[in-house]
Parts: C-alpha cells; sequence; structure tokens
C-alpha cells in the first residue's frame, strides 16, 4: 500500500514529535499527503492541527523524526525555504494588503522587474490574468483588494500561491467567511487542482464539506494519530467518534442542576443584525447557564455582539424583565446591567499596559466615584477581593496585566464584571487560549456566578466544557438557533454506543448542512 | 528571586516616569555652575523663566489629557492667538468683562468643533487640529488685519500674565493653579481614569462600557479652553493682542509633556512631569541666551537636547 502510494508522494512526516514546555501537541506522528489528492486533517482545537501545518510551513522545528517532500529529506525547513518546496499556505486570516491591487498583492516581495530594474506593472497584471484564467476564474487583477468580497480575497489568496509554484497547497479552515455560492467556486477549483495534480491539504471543521470534498481523512486526538483512511471508509458517526475520542470525560463533573424553571429574564423575538442578518430566538432564565453552541462563522457570536450592542439590531424586539430594550451601544447594555467577556481578551476584555486595579476598576468607576472624585479605596479593597477570591497569581496589584498569565488574565476580565454585578453576563470563547487549570477556575466561577443568581450565555466551541456547565444548549447555524436542548434530556436520552459530547457534535453537524451543498 | 525580578521591572516602569525630575535636576545644576557668573542664579533670572515657561506649561498640562486618551492637538499655538486678538478686541470696544468672555468663548467654540469634527465626521484629530491651526490662524489674521491691538486696561494685564502678586509673578500663580487642577482631574476623577482606559486601548474601553467619544469629546475641549487661556496670558503680559502670539507653541507643549513622560500613544502620562518638562525646555533655553548662543544655535541645541532626553528616558524602557 505505501509503495504504491509513494511513488506520488508529496509530503511524508514521519514519527515527528514535538513538545511545548512539556507538553506533548504531537506524539510520533506519521502521515503521508500525495499529489492527485485532497487530504483532509480533522481534529478538536489542540489536537495538533495547526502544530503540523507550522512545521510544513518552517514555524516550529520538530524534535523527533523526519519530513520529506517529493521522498527528498528535508532537514531545515524555514518560512522562507518552505515556499521553494513548492508549500503555499492559504491563510485562514487574511495575510493580503488591503490597500492594494489584485495583481499587486499576488506579486507582493516577488515583482516581475523591467529592464531598467522598475516594477512591470503590465506584466503583472498579465501573469495574475494567465494565472486566473487557468483557475477559471473572473477576477479582475487591476482591481483593489478592498473592492473584493471575501471569497474572491481567498481566491487571490490561491492565485499567489499558484503563481508561486506551490505544488502543495494548505488551507486552513478556508470556508468559515464564505457565502454558499462562494464555497462552490471554491470547491471546483479545488478539484480542478486536484485533477492537475496538486496537492491539498485542507483543515476544517465543518464534517459536510470534508465528506463532499475530500480523498482521504486523518483524525488527530491530543497530538496523536488516530487514524488514516479513504472518505467511504468513514461515516459522520464514526468520523465524530474518532475525533472525539470514544470516553465521555468527567461525566461525573457534569452540573447536574435541579433546573427548575425560574422566571424569564431576557425573551430573543426574530432579532437579527442590521448588516449581518440571522434571526435569533430564544429565552434566558433566570440563574441558567445557557450554552450556545455553533460552528465558526455559524453566527453564534453574534449573539453576543447583538445583545452587548455591539452590532445594531435590524429587526426583532428584546424583551428585558417585561420590557420593550434597544441596546444601542455599550454604554446601554452597562445599563441594563448585560456584562460581556469578549472573545479576544488581549484587544477587546484589556488594557494591556495598565495595571490589575485599572482594569478592575474601569466597568465599576460609578461604584467608586463621589461628587465625580474616584475613592481609590474602595477601589483597591474590590480589586483585592477579586484577587483573593478568583486566586489571580501575582504579586501585587499594581502589576500590570500583560504580566500576568493567559489565565489569570481571563480571570481579570470575569473579576472585573464580577464586581460590577451585572444581571446577564455573557461569555464569548471564555476559556480559549488559558491552561487546563485555569480553564477550571473560570468554569467553576461561572457556575457560582449561575447560583448566585446571575443568567449566563456561554459561547464556546468546546463541546466538553459546554456540556459540562450549561443547563441548556442551543445550537446555532446559519444565523440561526436550530433547536434548544436541556442537558438533563441528552444526558437521559443517552445512546450507550456513542458519547454526549458525539450526540452534540453530531447535533451541530447536522443543524449546520446545507440543503444547498448537499 | 522573583521578588528581586519583580522590583527591578517596577523600577524600569518608573524609570521612565521620574527621569524628568533627574534630567531637571541635572540640567538646572549644569548652567547654574557653568553659568554661575551670569546670573543664571539670580532671583530675577530664575523668576523670568518662570515667567517664559508658565503658558507653556498651561498647555502643557491639558496636552496631558489630549495626549493620555490617545489624541494630539496641533492648534493650541494659533488658538493662542486668535484668543488674544479676540480678547483685545473684545476689550478695546465692550471692556474687560467681554474681553475675557471673549477669550474664554474662542476657546470653547474652537473645542466644540474640533470634538464633534473629531467624533462625529471621524476625522482624526491629527488632521482636524492641523487644519484647525491654519483655520485659527486666517481668522485671526482677518479680524485683527494682521495688526496688533494693545490693551491698556491695566486691571487686565496685571490680573493675566503682567502682574506681581506677593512679590511673585501672578503668570506662576496661573500655573500653578492649573497645574494642581490639571493633576487632580487626571489621577482623582472618574473622568481622569475614562481618559487614561481610553488611550490605553479604546476598543476595550469602550467594551466596559464607556463612552469614549464623549471623553475625547471633553477633552478636545479643555485643550482649546486652555490654549485659550494661554492667549489671553499673553495678551495680558505683552499688553497686546496679536496672531503671532503661540505661533509655535503646539511642538513645544508636545515636547514638554513627552519630556515628562507621557506617552505620545496613550495611557500613560503624569501632569506634573509635562509642567517640569516645559520648565527644563525654559531652563534650556535661558541657559543657551546666557551662554551667549545665537538664536539658530539655540535651535539647534535645543532640539539636541530633546532628543537626548527623551532617548535616555525611553533607554530604561522594558524593551518586551
Amino acid at each position: 500500500m505505501r509503495d504504491v502510494n509513494s511513488l506520488s508522494s508529496a509530503v511524508k512526516m514521519q514519527n515527528i514529535s514535538k513538545s511545548f514546555g512539556g507538553i506533548k501537541a504531537l506524539d510520533n506522528v506519521d502521515i503521508s499527503f500525495q499529489y492527485h489528492e485532497i487530504h483532509a486533517l480533522l481534529g478538536e482545537n489542540g489536537a495538533g492541527k495547526s502544530t503540523i501545518l507550522k512545521i510544513l510551513r518552517g514555524i516550529h522545528s520538530f524534535s523527533n523524526g523526519k519530513v520529506l517532500i517529493d521522498n527528498n529529506p528535508i532537514s531545515n525547513l524555514t518560512p522562507q525555504n518552505a515556499k521553494e518546496y513548492g508549500i503555499g499556505m492559504i491563510f485562514q486570516e487574511m495575510s493580503l494588503v488591503q490597500s492594494l491591487t489584485v495583481a499587486q498583492n499576488i506579486y507582493l516581495g516577488n515583482e516581475p522587474k523591467t529592464k531598467l530594474g522598475f516594477i512591470d506593472d503590465i506584466l503583472m497584471i498579465k501573469k495574475s490574468e494567465t494565472i486566473f484564467k487557468s483557475m477559471g476564474i473572473n477576477i479582475n487583477p487591476k482591481e483593489k483588494l478592498n473592492n473584493l468580497t471575501t471569497g474572491q480575497q481567498q481566491l487571490t489568496e490561491i492565485a499567489k500561491a499558484l503563481s508561486q509554484n506551490a505544488k502543495i497547497l494548505i488551507l486552513d479552515e478556508p470556508t468559515s467567511a464564505l457565502t454558499t455560492s462562494e464555497v462552490k467556486i471554491l470547491f471546483n477549483l479545488l478539484i480542478k487542482l486536484k485533477s492537475e495534480g496538486k496537492c491539498i491539504i485542507y483543515v476544517s471543521h465543518r464534517m459536510e464539506e470534508i465528506f463532499q470534498i475530500s480523498d482521504k481523512i486523518t483524525v488527530l486526538r491530543d497530538g496523536k494519530l488516530i487514524n488514516t483512511k479513504k472518505i467511504n471508509e468513514y461515516n459522520l458517526q464514526t468520523l465524530i467518534s474518532d475525533i472525539m475520542g470514544k470516553e465521555t470525560k468527567n461525566l461525573s463533573d457534569f452540573r447536574k442542576k435541579t433546573n427548575k424553571k425560574s422566571k424569564i429574564i431576557l425573551k430573543v423575538r426574530n432579532v437579527s443584525s442590521l448588516n449581518k442578518g440571522g434571526n435569533y430566538n430564544f429565552d434566558l432564565y433566570k440563574g441558567e447557564v445557557l450554552g450556545i453552541a455553533g460552528l465558526l462563522g455559524s453566527g453564534r457570536s453574534r449573539i453576543a455582539r447583538l445583545l452587548y450592542g455591539l452590532e445594531t439590531k435590524g429587526s426583532g424586539n428584546i424583551i428585558f424583565k417585561n420590557n420593550n430594550i434597544d441596546i444601542k451601544n455599550t454604554i446601554d447594555s452597562n445599563k441594563y446591567k448585560i456584562a460581556l467577556v469578549p472573545e479576544d481578551r488581549r484587544l477587546q476584555g484589556l488594557i494591556l499596559n495598565h495595571s490589575i486595579k485599572s482594569n478592575i476598576e474601569l466597568p465599576n468607576l460609578n461604584n467608586y466615584t463621589k461628587y465625580s472624585f474616584v475613592s481609590d479605596n474602595d477601589s483597591i479593597e474590590d480589586t483585592k477581593k477579586v484577587i483573593a477570591d478568583l486566586n489571580i497569581k501575582t504579586l501585587d496589584k499594581n502589576n500590570l496585566v500583560s504580566s500576568l498569565s493567559g489565565g489569570n488574565q481571563q480571570k481579570v476580565v470575569i473579576g472585573k464584571w464580577k464586581i460590577s454585578d451585572p444581571e446577564i453576563l455573557i461569555l464569548d470563547e471564555a476559556t480559549a487560549g488559558i491552561d487546563i487549570g485555569s480553564k477550571g477556575e473560570v468554569l467553576d466561577l461561572v457556575n457560582s456566578l449561575a447560583q448566585e443568581g446571575k443568567s449566563i450565555i456561554f459561547i464556546s466551541s468546546e463541546l466538553t466544557e459546554l456540556l459540562a456547565i450549561s443547563d441548556r444548549i442551543a445550537i446555532v447555524g446559519n444565523g440561526q438557533i436550530k433547536k434548544i436542548i436541556s442537558k438533563n434530556d441528552l444526558i437521559e436520552n443517552k445512546n450507550n454506543n456513542v458519547s454526549i459530547e458525539q450526540q452534540l457534535q453530531f447535533l451541530i453537524q447536522t443543524s449546520n448542512m446545507n440543503e444547498a451543498l448537499i | 528571586m522573583s521578588i528581586i525580578k519583580y522590583y527591578f521591572n517596577h523600577f524600569k516602569e518608573t524609570w521612565r516616569q521620574n527621569i524628568i525630575y533627574i534630567g531637571f535636576i541635572v540640567v538646572f545644576l549644569f548652567f547654574a555652575i557653568t553659568l554661575h557668573d551670569s546670573g543664571f542664579l539670580s532671583l530675577n533670572n530664575i523668576l523670568n523663566i518662570g515667567r517664559q515657561t508658565a503658558i507653556i506649561a498651561i498647555m502643557a498640562v491639558a496636552m496631558t489629557l489630549v495626549l493620555s486618551s490617545g489624541e494630539i492637538d496641533l492648534s493650541v499655538g494659533s488658538v493662542a492667538g486668535l484668543a488674544s486678538v479676540t480678547t483685545a478686541l473684545a476689550i478695546k470696544y465692550y471692556g474687560i468683562f467681554f474681553g475675557i468672555s471673549a477669550g474664554l468663548c474662542t476657546g470653547l467654540i474652537v473645542g466644540i468643533l474640533n470634538g464633534l469634527i473629531s467624533t462625529r465626521l471621524m476625522v482624526p484629530t491629527f488632521l482636524t487640529t492641523l487644519a484647525m491651526m491654519g483655520i485659527a490662524k486666517g481668522v485671526s489674521m482677518w479680524i485683527s488685519g494682521t495688526r496688533s491691538i494693545s490693551i491698556i486696561e491695566e486691571p487686565y494685564t496685571n490680573f493675566f500674565g503682567s502682574g506681581d502678586f506677593l512679590g511673585i509673578p501672578s503668570l506662576l500663580f496661573w500655573m500653578i493653579i492649573i497645574g494642581i487642577i490639571g493633576h487632580v482631574i487626571y489621577r482623582r476623577t472618574k473622568f481622569g481614569r475614562q481618559i487614561l482606559a481610553v488611550g490605553g486601548n479604546v476598543v476595550s474601553a469602550n467594551y466596559s462600557g464607556i463612552n469614549t467619544n464623549k471623553v475625547k469629546f471633553f477633552v478636545l475641549i479643555i485643550s482649546s479652553l486652555m490654549a485659550a487661556l494661554a492667549g489671553m496670558l499673553y495678551a495680558g503680559r505683552l499688553h497686546t493682542g496679536r496672531f503671532q502670539l503661540g505661533e509655535g507653541d503646539e511642538l513645544s507643549v508636545i515636547a514638554a509633556a513627552v519630556l515628562g513622560g507621557t506617552s505620545l500613544f496613550g495611557g500613560k502620562g503624569t501632569v506634573i512631569g509635562s509642567i517640569i518638562g516645559a520648565l527644563m525646555i525654559g531652563v534650556i533655553n535661558n541657559g543657551l541666551i546666557l551662554m551667549g548662543l545665537e538664536y539658530p544655535q539655540q535651535l539647534i541645541a535645543r532640539g539636541s537636547i530633546i532628543i537626548l532626553a527623551v532617548a535616555i528616558s525611553e533607554s530604561g524602557k522594558n524593551k518586551s
């Protein structure tokens, strides 16, 4: 089997291991990508996918094993020479310059020159046209990039890789920001490129796409290779079980609340965003944790943005304690005691070069202010309380937040809102990028806040923690809440062959299936 | 070990904010020793330095707030000129009370315009205030016919800049009063905390429920008001209103604030540092004149010293 494949093997990774400070990100992984093939790489966050991609791009070195490209062992892969080996990366967040034209972007840093040493714009545009023609796509190379749709930008990025003669194309979640028709164009292109002999490595959480486009699937879990199989050897159920593992993780920890129906604090009715659309309907009860699950780009963060006044409501009603309210900005949301722990704590949640104290007092200044003077004593007292209660590891309240670890930084964000005593606390990916220990502490904290009677909206892509913390879970797809299930129902109706996470994953995937694509 | 590291980092943090005091003392001692015979230390000369510096220092107090909020105000110099003209004209035709009102209204109107243009039309303050610099100068040249308008009312000139009080120039009292008010607003009030938050990270400040546009709006009004006050003090000190007064002051004011430890990028600063920064520039100017340097040489020396001072203070900064 391996011998036959090796004839057209593009990249072989043999016994690759990689550790970060004692934690094994990759453990003896053996994987081989072929030409004429679309090879999907699957796994949960932290399974090791991005480590593999970073090794291929020459960003990470590896401690053990071998990488072969075209059957030649490569010892020193760097970001510069990865391109020379024919590896082209299509980034999840675009790496293009918005103010330049399409052609200038494609040849950025690689511009064709005239005899006099000036940039040959005419040749550049001609070459770009040729590439787009070969891709079967109609984009004007003279157009400024910021006039293109997200999908067209993505295609430009692929054109850029092709202009550098990439033979191995890596796509990381390429469809999360694309419309259905743009996805179709992208897939047609990928199939065309495959037939021309390219090796395509495809990373996505959307399994419908995987089944639609890929030839082979490799599943990683906890840094280990679980399986590499042809697409027709998998179905959705078996694939999910490979990705998530057999055993349910600490089911005993799952919060089994009585879930007695308390009163409704917030009703969301047919709410849409003015610019991004959607149609959301749900109720939030006092003292409950409502989990929000959904794939990247499904519109789950939009709920937070709408309720917090960061996005303008297009239509529908938000009814807070039986009053129809209008949340136009964050001043309004704070007035109604709605708080948000945002997705990006460094850019949105904290002022990094200010002290812990300054950060915690910021949304609570009114509490400390008398005749517009701030009483530092009150603010210091609260800060000390937060540091002690939330177990923030620091020597001094006046230390800069930037000196804290990710987990402790997140605790500062939650702490500042805890002091503000909100009625509704929204957390968007609150545990992303923090260590396991802090993760547990954050979940405990959320739990205790709910017990105090605060209503929590908990948005997360990690199913285990969603199941651990939520009373009910809303599944979002295509800008709508497709289904709300109570956790107790999930546990009681447990199918013995599959774990609860798998069941949830199945629900998420099926509610994101797009009829047009199937 | 981590304790030592902590205090070392703490020292590095405070270095940037405190170097100005050390620098000021060093520069002062240098001139005190080298220019001892030229009368640098005479009471008269010291008070003179105070007089020359006070007006810059008053604008630097407001500039500290502007820079700390992550914005900039380039119009302060020409607003001072404009206010000197409107004050002088109003005194000439309607008397002292209307003169003072006219000066303050000038600052208020320019501040409101700067604020509205920046927060409603979303024009960056760098451009808003750069344009306003030209507009204010144009208006003051137009309404004064580019002539100086003299002020003969002694009560006005005595109160605004010319007179002494208890043997000390009234300008110094103005500087101290504005300095104290500025320091208290900056350090002790909710508004001050909000200014720092907006300048530290405007997105996080907004996500914390702060009306960031309102903060910027009021900061720009304060800056223009202080610029107008500076213009009125110029007018009082020189017994005249003239469009050239305050010309080019925006650079000295920004230099004073940055020397004093205020970040050009927002989120950090001290009012007292800015005042000391202004005094330091004044001492340097004075010392260079006493040394007998010609004006072109003074410009070169002053520029070099400022670069050196900021470079030294930045060197202690945590590189990570």
